[in-house]
């Protein structure tokens, strides 16, 4: 098949971007969408152009490297699907793709795809960690966990911190990625006992770096490619206020 | 020939570690703020130690060339993580644990460093469990176990399949918790270049900032590598396609040994080649084994859909041929094995080159939603990729490069051949002898960063205390940053036809097809040839798009792959040097009648550790002796 592009290019974090055109023929539809990248690149080598910068690692949907906002939606618009598991078969021949940076005031652009999406790691540094230090645990099967509990704080534990929930959301919130931690912790015994301060110290670190507010859309949800439920976040904003009611009492 | 001195301890096996422990020099609380140590890499054996150094108050400096430490390869581990916990009751023991190992390893790893890491494997699954790992659980509350190759008891924790992910996101928690307390200071998007010694110690790194291009240089009174491996050499592997072997080899030529470079493991499940544009060769975890039966058509060439194919017309070879442990053979057997029914023209798919995972006969028998239960995520994995669904039709499976047992050479303090350089997890040779075994790798890394490395770091840095911060503005960095600057700009001044891409791609054909499954002298021969040619021919013709003072993805690729041609070199050079078959390492002269591996324990049973002469000498073989004391060296049998 053949397609046409209109890729995001901005050569540094001060550069003024703008979207530049590019057709690519002979494109299998057996091709993973960042493999049909790789071809284009290659061109664009060949010709002594620039190629286009853009994030990616496992290419197997867990490391939460890639991150391109296609046809308008975060890793495109199969459910449940990466960017890197995207494939060419889910668009047609003559389409054109739409290729952009996640768009975030949290997450500025380094260079043409590529966005620094830092603030995830300041936020977990915050307050995203069991405070237990090497040596000090005891057996593992002391600490009884519930195997539904257990279940479903490996669900919330899958998020990939691909940051697809905050390009999603008009108001750039982040908290599905913040409240999927939160709730981890907070379903397993050996998480709940820092349970009160960790909701304030990351709902604050989250605020201090400029990602909005929630305002119930759930675009996060539906764009999230690990499934990560609202459910989460309605369970931090209950400990998010009871913590703060805690807190009160303790003054 | 010098002799290498694994600095073993003395005593009985199963006392060793607690004794050096007991023993080993120690470094005060109050000291311990002045020391620095340089650790790179965040996979599970770097998070794991950098969260444990940090909270003995070292001052850590951290660096990994992805965004963040969370998406470091380890991410991308999916079956599990042993320990000798016998939770099962099935009658394991760390002492079996290790026994699996050292036989896994078809006898070619070092007894003391192997029977440790089983022994610390119950305290790292406390560790991480306390820190929040959501382990598999069973209805009472306690964790789950499954079974992987090689073995025949249940020792295999696991998170779906995804453990690696959780273990990762563990450990990088405790890595978090310690950014937040300063102790540790993280510099994600960073390319170590170079090792910097002074006096013939580790004392430094060259890194460049992926983000400026900046070349940065960085002291510590230690350096740890937790790189991980080089299994990226063959282009198609299951690694995350950013991982290479550069960290490591450039520590080589500093003076770092090289431990068993052509002992890789060849994965034999994986999503097989399917296209010329792949560029990833996505695993198939083993766990799968446990309740999928691998076969083939018993008819050579037959291209009937797999459910086409009457029960009694398939041959369940490695049921067939290995009945003790079936399907759940180790990794060598199972790839070799594989290798044979295609290269014998019975494999199936269009290109012949893959065999069946068949899930039928567990769905009959467990229903589909228990399989799901188990595997659901590799299943929607493998249908995103193929377009065809597993709950219905078999998956089709191939061996692929998977994970290098070679690395630096490391003592039983896991320090180099260099003063104050240490590797840990992937990045060095010593737990898996020629063969891993499945779930062991997490378990070593995580081993390696949470209970060995603090402890013999501090041993090392002990007599330390007294040396003041490493100033940077000397000839050594001097030095070192001005070799790695010239290499950078000699890249990109070739300015020829060719991708870099282009090249990694024919270079891992090249491994492949000679140092690969199967290897013999002949080959051998030719495929070093052939990397001769193209190694001239990336220095002529290559080109590298862009400038060096910025994000330059293309130079950071053709830095990787420069340096895979050497290490290609090597592990061919390893491979023709060791003409028996043992492990992973399939000589084709060295084999029984049943076409099994044939070991040479007399002329062989040693680890071959390389030493690095100059960029037109060959490098030097220095040989550890294995000494078994603690087990019957046999032949593997699986039968
Ligand atoms: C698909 C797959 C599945 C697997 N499943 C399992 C399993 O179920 N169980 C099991 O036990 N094992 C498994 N393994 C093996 C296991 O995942 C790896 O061996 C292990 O995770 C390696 O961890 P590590 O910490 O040594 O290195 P890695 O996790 O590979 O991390 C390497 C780190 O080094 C950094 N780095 C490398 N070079 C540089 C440089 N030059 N400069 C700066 N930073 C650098 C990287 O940024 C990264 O942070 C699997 C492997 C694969 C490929
Ligand atoms: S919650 Fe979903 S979308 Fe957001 S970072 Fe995690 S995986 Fe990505
Ligand atoms: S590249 Fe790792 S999730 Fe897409």
């Amino acid at each position: 098949m053949n397609i046409k592009l209109k890729i995001w290019r901005q050569e540094n974090p001060k550069a003024k971007g703008k979207f530049m055109d590019y057709s690519l023929e002979d494109v299998s539809p057996e091709m993973s969408f960042l493999e049909m990248l790789d071809a284009l690149n290659t061109k664009l080598i060949i010709n002594g152009d620039n190629p286009v910068a853009y994030e990616h690692d496992c290419r197997e949907g867990i490391c939460g490297c890639c991150s391109l906002y296609i046809n308008g939606h975060p890793h495109g618009k199969g459910e449940r699907t990466t960017t890197c598991e995207l494939h060419m078969r889910s668009f047609t021949d003559g389409e054109t793709i739409v290729v952009e940076p996640w768009r975030a005031k949290a997450f500025p652009v380094i260079k043409d795809l590529i966005v620094d999406r830092n603030a995830f790691d300041k936020i977990m540094a915050a307050g995203g960690f069991i405070s237990v230090n090497t040596g000090s645990a005891q057996d593992s099967n002391a600490i009884l966990v519930n195997k539904e509990h257990a279940d479903e704080a490996f669900d919330s534990a899958s998020c990939i911190g691909c940051g697809a929930c905050v390009a999603a959301c008009k108001n750039a919130s982040a908290m599905l990625f913040v409240s999927a931690k939160i709730s981890q912790f907070a379903l397993l015994e050996q998480g709940k006992i820092e349970g009160m301060q960790r909701v304030q110290k990351m709902v604050s670190k989250m605020d201090e770096l400029g990602f909005g507010n929630c305002t119930n859309t759930y675009a996060c949800e539906a764009e999230c490619p690990k499934g990560i439920k609202v459910t989460n976040i309605a369970r931090m904003n209950r400990q998010f206020i009871a913590a703060k009611v805690g807190s009160q009492k303790q003054d | 020939m010098t002799k290498l001195d694994a600095k073993i301890p003395e005593g009985p096996l199963a006392e060793k570690w607690s004794k050096y422990k007991a023993s080993m020099n120690l470094v005060n609380p109050a000291n311990k703020k002045k020391l620095d140590i340089i650790l790179v890499g965040t996979g599970l054996a770097g998070s794991a130690a950098a969260a444990s150094l940090g909270e003995l108050g070292y001052n850590v400096k951290v660096f990994c060339f992805q965004d963040t430490p969370r998406r470091a390869h380890s991410v991308a581990a999916q079956g599990g993580i042993n320990a000798a916990k016998n939770y099962k009751n099935d009658g394991d023991s760390t002492y079996r644990l290790f026994y699996d190992m050292i036989k896994g390893g078809d006898y070619r790893a070092r007894e003391a460093n192997v029977y440790r890491a089983a022994e610390v494997s119950n305290e790292t699954i406390d560790q991480l469990t306390a820190q929040g790992v959501p382990f598999a659980r069973d209805y009472g509350g306690t964790l789950d176990n499954r079974s992987f190759g090689g073995v025949q008891v249940s020792r295999t924790f696991y998170a779906k399949g995804q453990t690696g992910q959780q273990c990762l996101l563990g450990a990088y928690s405790g890595l978090c918790r310690q950014i937040n307390k300063g102790t540790v200071k993280m510099y994600s998007r960073r390319e170590m270049l170079d090792l910097v010694l002074v006096d013939g110690k580790a004392r430094g790194i060259i890194a460049r900032n992926l983000v400026t291009g900046e070349i940065e240089r960085h002291s510590a009174h230690a350096v740890i590598l937790a790189t991980g491996g080089y299994g990226t050499v063959y282009y198609l592997s299951t690694l995350a396609v950013n991982s290479n072997g550069s960290a490591a080899w450039a520590a080589y030529k500093k003076g770092a040994f090289w431990g068993n470079p052509s002992f890789i493991q060849i994965h034999p499940s994986s999503v097989p080649v399917l296209n010329d544009y792949q560029s990833k060769l996505t695993l198939m975890s083993e766990s799968l084994r446990n309740d999928g039966r691998v076969w083939v058509p018993k008819k050579k060439g037959d291209k009937r859909p797999a459910n086409d194919i009457p029960e009694e017309e398939r041959d369940y070879y490695l049921e067939r041929r290995y009945p003790a442990y079936g399907n759940l053979v180790p990794r060598d057997v199972g790839s070799r094995a594989a290798k044979e029914r295609c290269d014998a023209g019975y494999g199936v798919g269009d290109t012949g080159l893959s065999v069946n995972l068949d899930f039928k006969d567990a769905i009959a028998k467990q229903g589909e939603k228990a399989i799901e239960n188990k595997y659901g995520n590799l299943f929607e994995m493998y249908e995103k990729i193929t377009g065809i669904n597993p709950y219905k039709e078999p998956m089709r499976i191939y061996p692929a490069g998977h994970y290098t047992m070679g690395g630096l050479w490391v003592d039983y303090n896991l320090m180099t051949t260099i003063p104050g350089l240490f590797a840990i997890g992937e990045a060095n040779f010593s737990d898996h002898g020629a063969n891993r075994l499945g779930a062991s790798s997490l378990m070593q890394c995580s081993g390696d960063g949470y209970f060995i490395i603090p402890n013999t770091i501090t041993n090392y840095l002990a007599d330390q205390i007294r040396i003041p911060r490493f100033d940077t503005n000397t000839e050594d960095f001097e030095k070192a940053e001005k070799a790695a600057k010239e290499r950078i700009d000699k890249l990109l001044s070739v300015n020829g036809k060719q991708t870099v891409k282009s090249f990694h791609k024919r270079l891992g054909l090249i491994l492949w097809d000679y140092c690969g499954m199967a290897r013999n002298e002949e080959g051998l021969k030719k495929g070093m040839k052939l990397i001769d040619e193209l190694e001239k021919e990336f220095w002529n013709d290559v080109k590298v798009p862009g400038i060096a003072d910025e994000l330059n993805q293309e130079l950071e690729k053709a830095v990787r792959v420069a340096d895979f041609f050497e290490i290609g070199k090597l592990m061919i050079i390893d491979a023709l040097n060791r003409n028996e078959s043992c492990g992973a390492h399939f000589r084709e002269e060295s084999q029984t009648e049943g076409g099994e591996a044939k070991r040479n324990d007399e002329k062989y049973s040693y680890v071959a550790a390389w030493e690095y002469k100059g960029s037109d000498q060959k490098p030097e073989l220095h040989k550890e002796d294995l000494k078994y004391k603690y087990v019957e060296v046999k032949v593997r049998d699986y039968k």
